[in-house]
């Protein structure tokens, strides 16, 4: 067989063995909050002009492996937080039971809004390689 | 040695027996929990019945405190049958905890129109409105957003959709976002009246 067929073969097996575990392993997350910071300083740098950007536009959540926000302010002043207004060194724990998406206004975004979007749990095989290829795909 | 096995064996069971029993036993909360929670900014304003309404004068009951307005044809009607479904769950409990609806838009929420929009939904649900100053600074104060938006020759408003939940001595312990049900703000409610 020329070598251009075995290469073939190692990639396609290669591919196989990928699509099998990803299909197969279960899905697990060492914790479920998903958390966001404001630190220390963002409102001066705000002031300042920069342009500090905290929470995504859009924030994917999935039932049973990352389901709760956890928002912490950690800056010296008030700030309006997702859908929230929090005082400095207060945290806010928002947990989901339900996919679905879920929109908040919120100032810190240049739209007004913030999209939580809340996957169910991917139970199946095929769930299972679809999560982990957006996963992936956002990631990258 | 092999009792003093079994022994040890039986006591770590029992301690992990009692630590998922203690999990399990624990509440949890559906809405949003504030930590640390914060005292609840105080307000005057004029409340549905015609009486002059204070946040603190609930002291003592849980107060579930929601922003809207009685054109709003989406969120509020659906939040207020919500609600409303919720103090019907909870039967004589639901003595022990308040509503109050405060309004984005004092021009056209009088008292009255008020008094008629949130008893369609219960009777017990209490209104309040103001000036434009005071209504913006209670929005100021809890972080809560209202944009008037043209609509033909009228308007409408774009407004936050959560509510707060106030524990009995007034601080802000939790907020629930739109498109909870009334069983979340049953558990949610009950979980407060018990401490």
């Amino acid at each position: 067989m020329r070598t251009r067929t075995w290469v073939l073969i190692v990639v396609a097996a290669t591919l196989m063995v990928a699509l099998t575990l990803g299909a197969m392993t279960p899905l697990h997350s060492a914790s479920r909050e998903h958390i966001f910071v404001i630190p220390k300083g963002t409102w001066a740098r705000r002031m300042a002009g920069e342009k500090v950007a905290i929470l995504p536009d859009h924030i994917h959540l999935t039932l049973g492996l990352r389901d709760i926000l956890v928002l912490k302010n950690q800056d010296e002043v008030p700030q309006i937080f997702g859908p929230t207004l929090m005082m400095p060194g207060q945290s806010f724990r928002l947990p989901f039971d339900r996919p679905a998406q879920y929109q908040f206004a919120c100032t810190a975004h240049a739209s007004g809004q913030m999209t939580i979007v809340v996957e169910a749990y991917p139970s199946t095989p095929v769930a299972r390689i679809s999560w982990r290829a957006r996963a992936l795909a956002r990631a990258l | 040695m092999t009792r003093r096995f079994l022994r040890n064996l039986a006591l770590a069971a029992l301690l992990s027996a009692y630590a998922a029993v203690s999990a399990a036993a624990t509440p949890a909360f559906k809405a949003g929990v504030f930590d640390p929670p914060r005292q609840a900014p105080d307000f005057a304003l004029q409340g549905s019945n015609g009486q002059p309404l204070r946040l603190s004068q609930y002291r003592g009951k849980v107060v579930l405190l929601a922003f809207g307005y009685s054109h709003c044809l989406s969120v509020c009607p659906i939040t207020l049958h919500t609600i409303a479904q919720t103090l019907r769950q909870m039967g004589t409990a639901a003595a022990g905890v308040q509503v109050v609806y405060v309004t984005v838009d004092p021009q056209r929420d009088t008292a009255a129109q008020l008094k008629a929009f949130v008893g369609s939904f219960d009777p017990r649900i209490i209104g309040g409105t103001g000036t434009e100053q005071q209504l913006a600074q209670v929005r100021k104060d809890y972080g809560v957003t209202a944009t008037r938006i043209p609509d033909g020759n009228s308007y409408m408003y774009d407004h936050s959709s959560s509510i707060y939940l106030i524990d009995r001595v007034g601080r802000i312990r939790a907020l629930m976002p739109y498109g909870h049900t009334p069983d979340d703000f049953t558990n949610d409610l009950r979980i407060l009246q018990g401490e």
